[in-house]
This record gives structure tokens, sequence and C-alpha cells, in this order.
């Protein structure tokens, strides 16, 4: 069926054949008729540019291949379909108490897409991305057979080359993963609410690694001295004797109600300087400093799950997501990026800044040792601009962009962060020479 | 392809010395790298707008296109499509002439009319072909207020201009579903090459403040545009205006 399609951010619809279906035939087959413009994988649509669009190709919805094969809660380990949702997986792990390491900002996506784009959460300090957890995958390529790859079996190369590859290698159809283990499905949250950037950077440097998850909200409409005052939430599991009697009973019950779906009635230009710094002088004081507070998944990692389709409130013309990675050492660049952002006139307010710990061996992954910055701005005259001039900072700096969040940036600007681009072309080409698998991001970025 | 920002990547100008035109293409080959095809007549008016754009980093590429010779479009849109996608296409060719010479000459008349829009309704056609199997890009259609409520002073332009006016609203309409955005532009007076001489009327603009409302439209997506704005809600009155008022006022 002809389809428009658009990422998380709803901009640059592009229209192709999408093709839905559980039949991992009849995906084979899909692959190996593909025309000229070929084919790619999407799961739930949750990165927010085009790399899960093709224009004018097959795109293969891979929702439908949904099933949970096998948990194995003695070794900590789970088989399951690449269209299997991490809110879905989450929930069948949580009564055997096994936990997956790497949980995004939100659980709305799915397996394949976690491995494709080799997401990390606010646990990547201690945890690494997504790919480090991958014991082994199934990845249907070009020619239509379906290979089993491991992260250092004979097929390392291909296996480290899919991970964070965009779905260019292949389309994954199965994985398994392996799981850490919690007596709860609580946090025990240390909120720090601190006056300015400089000193939030400190202290998210001191003590990091006794938190298994830490990430800081910052506010980029405040100049002066308070620029990027901000909010440092870090975290551990609540062991069973850190709860209140009242949990005690079922520890790793576990409910997130979406209480409503945004409609799409939002004229562009609701997110302006005003209604921007309200929400930031909102936010920044909701949150005084408090040690030791028990809180649920959803108050502490997925607050946004809460509302369905909440991209929709940026209005018509959509919003993008600007996240990059620079190096320790690097804190001028993230202070000078506040610096302009907060001076621009464009407005966001969903700021992120975490300390990422080493990266994988896999040469598209995003994750280095570093700072990573998050910001989202709604698309109006002039974020063209506001990001190329972000981009010379970044890429000066030896730092790059995030790909599942990238909707905007130039070719030369991914070469540059991605040293290692090459590379991951001549392990893709060895597997797919004709370019079977392609996307909107893959033409725009000329990844192949 | 063209970006969550509104950048294009590559742009087709049917009618490739128009200077509303080349006026977009310098806008976004100022700010990235950007491939060009400009169709139009062999003349050392395209030579010289070709070698400004490659002075702007654009890679820059000529095609001969003639606007009136209908049964060779689609030729020439084959081979600009076989170079890779196009994510952009300005529709920019059009004659103006003489108003009084064109009613009573029916040479002018009729050139008039294949040029402005049977030119356009042929590469309107063959590019929505092209376009839906792409799956991607937009078009920009270059219209103008004189289509909108045809006047006296030049009603055979005007006639030919609210025929390729209605003609892209509707193949934008058509193209939806398809993924490929049109963008019906409606300038008022603009100073260029085509109205030198002539008096300028109110709200006149200029080609490079057409190309920002052009730029701003593509990045929003939009269908239909005027230049500048407020002739927006001057033309609805126009509209409006019963025929025996309207022959009494002097525009």
């Amino acid at each position: 069926m002809l389809t428009r399609l658009t990422g998380w951010g709803r901009t640059a619809p592009t229209v192709a054949e999408v093709v839905s279906t559980s039949d991992v035939d009849v995906i084979a087959e899909t692959v190996r008729t593909a025309g000229g413009r070929g084919v790619i994988a999407r799961g739930l649509g949750r990165s927010y540019g085009d790399p899960a669009q093709n224009a004018g190709g097959v795109v293969i919805d891979m929702t439908a291949l949904n099933r949970i094969h096998r948990v194995d809660a003695d070794a900590g380990i789970c088989e399951v379909d690449a269209g299997v949702s991490l809110d879905t997986l989450m929930r069948a792990l949580l009564p055997f108490g096994l936990w997956l390491p790497v949980l995004p900002g939100t659980r709305q996506v799915t397996v394949g897409g976690a491995i494709g784009s080799d997401i990390h959460g606010k646990a990547h300090h201690v945890e690494g991305s997504f790919g480090n957890h991958v014991r082994s995958l199934d990845l249907l390529t070009a020619d239509g057979t379906i290979r089993t790859l491991t992260p250092d079996g004979p097929d390392t190369e291909l296996f480290w080359a899919t991970v964070g590859g965009m779905g260019l290698t292949g389309i994954v159809l199965r994985a398994t993963l392996h799981l850490n283990r919690v007596e709860t499905a609580y946090f025990l949250v240390d909120t720090e609410q601190i006056g300015g950037l400089d000193e939030l950077m400190a202290r998210q440097s001191t003590d990091d690694e006794s938190y298994v998850e830490s990430v800081s909200w910052f506010d980029a409409t405040t100049t002066g001295p308070r620029l990027g005052r901000g909010i440092l939430t870090r975290a551990n599991h609540a062991r069973l004797d850190d709860l209140p009697r009242r949990l005690r009973r079922h520890p790793l019950k576990f409910d997130a109600p979406q209480l409503l779906t945004v409609p799409d009635v939002f004229p562009p230009g609701m997110l302006n300087r005003l209604t921007g710094r309200m929400f930031s002088e909102v936010w920044y004081r909701k949150s005084p400093t408090r040690l030791g507070a028990v809180q649920n998944i959803t108050q502490f990692l997925h607050p946004l799950d809460i509302l369905g389709e909440w991209n929709r409130g940026y209005g018509p013309h959509g919003f993008l997501q600007y996240q990059f990675v620079v190096p320790f050492g690097a804190e001028p660049v993230i202070r000078r990026v506040v610096e302009i952002i907060a001076g621009s006139g464009h407005v966001s307010v969903l700021n992120v800044l975490k300390r990422f710990g080493d990266g994988n061996p896999a040469p598209l992954s995003f994750p280095m040792r570093g700072w990573t910055l998050c910001a989202d701005f709604p698309v109006r005259a002039g974020l063209s601009e506001l990001c190329d001039e972000l981009d010379e900072l970044v890429l000066d700096a030896g730092g790059r962009h995030y790909l599942a969040k990238e909707s905007r940036a130039v070719p030369e600007a991914i070469q540059r962060g991605y040293p290692r681009l090459d590379e991951w072309r001549k392990v893709r080409a060895s597997v797919d020479p004709d370019g079977v698998f392609a996307s909107d991001m893959s033409r725009r970025l000329a990844l192949k | 392809m063209i970006d969550a920002v509104g950048n294009p990547q590559s742009m087709l100008i049917l009618g490739g010395t128009s200077e509303i035109a080349l006026a977009v293409a310098e806008k976004y080959a100022a700010a990235r790298p950007l491939r060009i095809v400009l169709a139009a007549r062999p003349s050392p008016r395209r030579d010289e707008a070709a070698a400004r754009l490659g002075r702007l980093n654009a890679t820059v590429s000529t095609v001969d296109f003639e606007a009136k010779d209908v049964d060779s479009h689609p030729g020439v849109l084959d081979k600009i499509f076989a170079d890779g996608d196009i994510d952009l296409t300005i529709v920019a060719f059009g004659v103006l002439g003489d108003a009084e010479a064109a009613w009573q000459s029916h040479d002018k008349a009729v050139e008039l009319a294949r040029v402005n829009y049977t030119g356009a309704v042929s590469v309107g056609v063959a590019l929505a072909e092209r376009l839906r199997r792409q799956g991607h890009g937009a078009i920009v259609a270059l219209s103008s207020v004189a289509g909108e409520r045809v006047r006296r002073a030049n009603f055979v332009y005007g006639s030919t201009k609210a025929g390729m006016d209605g003609f892209y609203l509707g193949l934008g309409e058509a193209l939806r579903p398809h993924g490929i955005r049109v963008t019906v532009v409606r300038p008022g007076f603009v100073h260029t090459r085509m109205t030198e001489g002539m008096p300028a009327a109110p709200l006149s603009t200029t080609p490079d403040r057409v190309a920002d409302v052009i730029v701003d439209a593509v990045r929003k997506r939009k269908d239909l545009v005027w230049a500048p704005a407020p002739l927006r809600v001057l033309m609805s009155i126009f509209r409006h205006i019963p025929r025996a008022v309207f022959r009494r006022l002097p525009v």
C-alpha cells in the first residue's frame, strides 16, 4: 500500500510501498524482488528523521513480526523477534526479575530499531549501548538468505556493521539479548537542582559511576549567570529493602498508563520564547534537591510515555532533535553550544546532557567517551543556519551526530564525525553490492 | 532529498534564466552543497547564470529546453532524471509581451498561450510522472496575481496564468497522496527583465524577496503563497468587486 511516512519529528514526508507481514518468507521475497529504489525495514517510527523512509521504494513494517520466543531466567537471556517493542519486552521480563540493560527515553521502539540505531539510555556510562547486549542476531541480507551473526564469531564484521548500521546491511529478524537482574521495578533517585551549567557538569562528573542511571535536564532559555541551570537526576535500582512496606508486596509490579493522546490540532508557534521560558521555569522549580526518593519506571525513565503522540504538540511543520557527542575535555564547546542556543531565538525545552562511557566496536555506533547534548527545536526559518553553526563547533571538537536523531546535516558532516564510515561501507558493499537496502537517509547523507 | 528544515540537495529550473528562480537557487547554494540543472534555450544569459551559481560551489549543468516544443518535454525530463533524483523543480518559464499587441495579433496571443499555459501543462504532467516514481519532491509553479482576477489591461497574459495556476493547484491535490508537494506562487509586480520599463504597481517586489517567500513556502510545504504576502488580502478584495465597478478602477 502506498503510504506517506515521516519520522517522529514529522518533517520531510515521502511515500513508499509499505509491506506489513509477520511471514519471514514474504519479507525475504520482498527483499529479493525489490525494485530499483530498494527496501528498508521500519519499526515504530521513533527515529526523528528519515532512516525508516524510502521514497519511491519499499518499506517493510516489522511490527507484525513480534513474538517473544524464549526467556531463560537462569541464564538471563531472551530470544525475540525484531518487531517486539521494548515496552512489550520489558513488561514480559519484569515478573522474572529481568531487566533490559539499555532503555532509551521511550520504550516505544522495536528491538530491530534498537540494534539498527545502537540506541543508548541513561545507563550508558555503566552499561554501554544496545549492541553491547546482543548475543546473536539473525540478519536477512540482500541475496535473500538469513545469517546468524555473533559479536565475536566468523561474521563479526557484519555483526558490528549491523549494530548502528541504520538497517542498511539487511533486515534483523530475530535477536538474543543479555539481561540484567533486578529485585524491584523501582529506582532510588537522587535529584539535584543546580544553578548554572558549569556546576551542573562538574557535579555530574563526580561519582557518576556509583549510579546506574544518570542524566541532566538543563534550561536553554535563560541567559546570564544562570545559563544552563538544570536538574541532575541519578539513580540505582531499588532493592527490596529500599521499598516502603506498601510497595514491597508487589515489588516487580509495573503499570504505565498512557493518560491521553495528544490531538493533531496544534498550530505552529505554540512553543515560543514566552511559553518556552515558562515551561523551563516550572520544570526547574518543580524539582528541588532531594536524595533517595523511590520512583517508578515511568516517573524516572519515561515521563513522556504518559502522553501518546506528543510530537503533535510541535505543530504541522514538525521539529527536529539535535543530538551530538563531544569528547571529555570539550566542556567549553558544550557551554558555547548552550550559549548559542539560548541566544538564538530558537526555543528548546527538552534538553538533555549526559556523560557517555566507552563506545563499542561498531563503526557507526554513536556513543563514545564524552558529553552528549540533546535539544529539540520546532522547525522554523533560521533553524538550518543555527544547526549548521553548531555542526562546525561539534565537528571541530572531534564530535559527531546521532543518526537516529539526524534529519538535516550535509553528507560531509557525517563523513567527518564517523571516521570509520568507509570501513563500514566496505562491509556493507560486500553483502549488498547492488544497494538493495536504501532509505531516504542513505540517499540524503550518501551513506552507501 | 529535501531535509527536515527544507534544504533541497538537487534542483531543476525549467526556464533556467528566470531571475526569481535563480535567486532561489542562489539562496540554497550559498548555504549548502547543491546540484542545479538549468533547462533553458542556449543563450549567453544561461551560461552567465551557470557560471554565477558555479562560483557559489554549486554543481551546475545545463540542458536545452524549449517551452513551446511540448513534444520534446518528456525526452528532456528523462535525460535530466537519469542523472539522479530531483528534489525541487521550479516551473519558471513564461512570456509577458505587449498586452495590447497580444489580443490583436493572432500569432502573439497563441504564442503566449503556448508558452505560458500549454507548455506549463506539458511539463507538469511529464514531471508528475517522474516524481511519482521517485516518491518524493517538490514543484514550485510561478503563477501571477494577474491570473487571480484577470484585468482588461493584460487579459491574454492573465488568462494564461489563470489557467496554469488552476492546473498546478489541481496537480498539487492529485500528487498529495504520492508525497509530492506543489506550491503555486503568485507574485505581484516584480522588478525584472520582463517588466523593465513598465510602471511599477503598488506592493511591487524584487526577485530576491520573492525567492525568500519561495524558500519559506518549500520549508513549510505550502500549497499557495503570494509575494509579498499582503497581496493575498488585496487580491481577495479585487476578486469580489463587481465587474461594473472594477472596470472603472485605475488598475
